[in-house]
């Protein structure tokens, strides 16, 4: 069995959407034999076990968000709560051009969103369904770029940025992440056409429609789900992108977030600027996360489908 | 001709659909691609990249003047130089490297699927836990790196108030290149478990109960029917994301880059980062980071095909 085959198989995307929706219908998982509870000495280990766990996943997150809200002469401490303000995020919307870095991020990776999922939605569906010559090798070329090393492009498209004229504008960034979001939303594109029966392929083609008007009319607006979250994944991609952006920008009216809060830890001896560092990750945090668990149901099914199958 | 002619009617449709793509590809993954191979034979950098050197006259003309020390063809020199250590720190950082990526991907997997099995039944709460522990994942990798900078940071960092709140002295976890490794690859394996998680928790949902039913008549205890039923039906999913989770943390860039910097003295660089800073810091050497970027695609070319063929001899059709 291949890897392919478990997403292939309809109820691929349904198992992956039931891992987050708990009310979804559960298929009892439990191994234990059935009728034999589960001793509390046991079933206390396992929620200590997984508190535990959970704790150190949030501890960062929720440590990060509440010295957010200590002043300055106060980040240090250990009190979860101390001398609550908001003068943090006052001081970061107001002295520092973090509004502007916030806007350029998001011109970015909406724009990065938009060009891969227009192009890579057609060629997905054609490798979904379609049997062509030249196929297997297009496969083979995704799997592949998957394995560049940011390395080996960002010098020479480096140089073709220069040559055009395009280094420090926010052009060169949505070319470049173009480049490496486009194999793999054909990859995630491709694994969700492959959850849509074949079945309404044959019943569009009986009624008239040509390949371009099952794609278009029939296909399309069944995959908007898929569509969506590669989506929101490509633009969460390009939100947190570092090299690029670290190498092609150089005024600090061009930074990404990604870039710009770089500025926030200045060379030493002068210590990192943390009144600004905290409150500057909450902002950019809370719009990804939601992005982010809004789109995961189907993430996984994406990833782990496309590329091996032939 | 003809034969030609009708693949073309056959086919065309599928090949006008991925025509975008295939031109994407060529011009920003494949040109690059071909221009960065080619730069790593010569000796490119900031200083030598151009052909003229124009100087503006005092009327206000310009005059151009061939380059007198242009760049040029230098064949295998870079490899030479970066494999023997002339130039960089080539194996310091590929030990770190692999150090960083077994070290990582170890965690991952066995953390990952730990976390999967114990979610994987029925269990108050479950829904809570989860989201709590895919949280990591959720937040981008930058401000991953801020935060945790922050919680190891040595003037107000959480890990030093608790070290001197018990009598402790406070440490500077990146002033040594052990402690800082320690720091990143813990930062990489936080952010790097509930991918793992998620992946097996689906596909474990996929293993058919009958299979458990079976084992259990046959009196298999709850040890033998994860050796026996789980992890053969998890084999294909663990397969392909022990190669992903390998060749992404392989190539991790923003952790290292943003949290220790390579720092102390570059002792905790890894290949990918090396190659940044070669391209992008001092004298920018242009050609020994495509020499760089050459060499680790090398390395992961052939450690994909030797992973795939060791699966194939483990008998897993993949």
């Amino acid at each position: 069995m291949t890897t392919a085959d478990i997403a292939d198989r309809p109820h691929g995307a349904a198992a992956a959407v039931a891992l987050i929706e708990d009310d979804a219908p559960f298929v009892p998982v439990d191994r234990a034999p059935s009728g034999r509870k589960r001793k509390p000495l046991a079933s206390f280990g396992l929620h200590a076990f997984l508190a535990l766990c959970a704790f150190i996943a949030v501890f960062p997150v929720v440590w990060v968000a509440l010295a957010s809200f200590k002043p300055k002469e106060h980040i240090a401490s250990l009190n979860p709560i101390d001398h609550p303000t908001l003068d943090n995020y006052v001081a970061l919307l107001t002295t520092t051009q973090f509004l502007t870095w916030f806007g350029n991020s998001v011109v970015i990776a909406a724009f990065t969103m938009l060009f891969g999922i227009a192009m890579s939605a057609t060629a997905g569906f054609a490798i979904a369904r379609y049997n062509f010559p030249g196929k297997r090798p297009l496969m083979w070329v995704f799997l592949i770029t998957q394995m560049f090393p940011v390395a080996i492009l960002i010098v020479p498209i480096y140089a073709i940025m220069s040559a055009l004229g395009l280094i420090n504008t926010p052009v060169s960034l949505i070319i470049a992440y173009c480049a490496t979001a486009v194999p793999f939303c054909t990859w995630m594109l491709k694994g969700y056409f492959d959850t849509i029966p074949k079945d309404l392929d044959e019943a569009a083609s009986l009624d008239g429609l040509g390949p371009f008007g099952t794609f278009w009319r029939v296909i399309l607006p069944l995959a908007r789900p898929g569509l969506a979250v590669t989506a929101f994944y490509t633009f969460l991609t390009a939100w947190g992108e570092v090299a690029y952006a670290s190498a092609f920008l150089n005024t600090t009216d061009k930074f990404t977030l990604a870039y710009g809060l770089q500025t926030f830890i200045p060379a030493p001896p002068t210590l990192p600027l943390w009144e600004l560092l905290t409150p500057a990750a909450v902002l950019i945090t809370i719009p990804a996360a939601l992005v982010f668990f809004f789109a995961q149901k189907h993430l996984v099914a994406g990833l782990t489908a496309g590329g091996t199958k032939g | 001709m003809t034969k030609l002619k009708k693949t073309w009617d056959r086919y065309w449709y599928a090949w006008v659909m991925v025509i975008p793509v295939v031109v994407v590809l060529a011009l920003l993954v494949f040109w690059p691609l071909v221009q960065g191979i080619w730069m790593s034979f010569t000796n490119i950098n900031e200083a030598n990249q151009v052909a003229e050197i124009c100087t503006k006259t005092l009327g206000g003309d310009t005059t151009c003047a061939p380059n007198p020390s242009q760049w040029q063809y230098v064949g295998l020199g870079n490899y030479v130089e970066l494999l023997t250590g002339q130039v960089g720190e080539f194996w310091h950082q590929f030990m770190i490297t692999l150090i960083w990526t077994v070290t990582c991907v170890f965690f991952h997997y066995s953390l990952g699927l730990l976390l999967a099995v114990t979610l994987n039944r029925t269990l108050k709460g479950r829904g809570i836990y989860r989201i709590m522990l895919i949280l990591p994942w959720a937040v981008p990798a930058f401000v991953t790196a801020f935060a945790w900078r922050f919680i190891f940071a040595r003037d107000a960092g959480v890990v030093n108030g608790i070290i001197v709140a018990l009598g402790g002295q406070p440490q500077d976890f990146f002033a040594n290149t052990w402690s800082a490794l320690a720091c990143v690859i813990v930062v990489n394996v936080w952010l790097g478990v509930p991918f793992m998680m998620v992946a097996l928790l689906g596909g474990m949902q996929s293993i058919s109960a009958d299979l458990y039913e079976a084992a259990e008549m046959d009196g298999a205890n709850p040890w033998q029917r994860f050796w026996n039923v789980t992890m053969p039906g998890l084999a294909p999913v663990s397969a392909s994301v022990i190669l992903l989770g390998t060749i992404w943390t392989f190539n991790m860039f923003p952790i290292i880059f943003l949290i220790t910097r390579g720092g102390p003295a570059g002792s905790t660089d890894i290949l990918v980062t090396g190659a940044y800073k070669a391209a992008f810091e001092g004298l920018r050497n242009y050609s020994l980071a495509s020499t760089y970027g050459v060499v680790i695609l090398s390395i992961l070319v052939v450690y994909s095909i030797g992973y795939r063929f060791f699966l194939r001899k483990q008998g897993e059709v993949w």
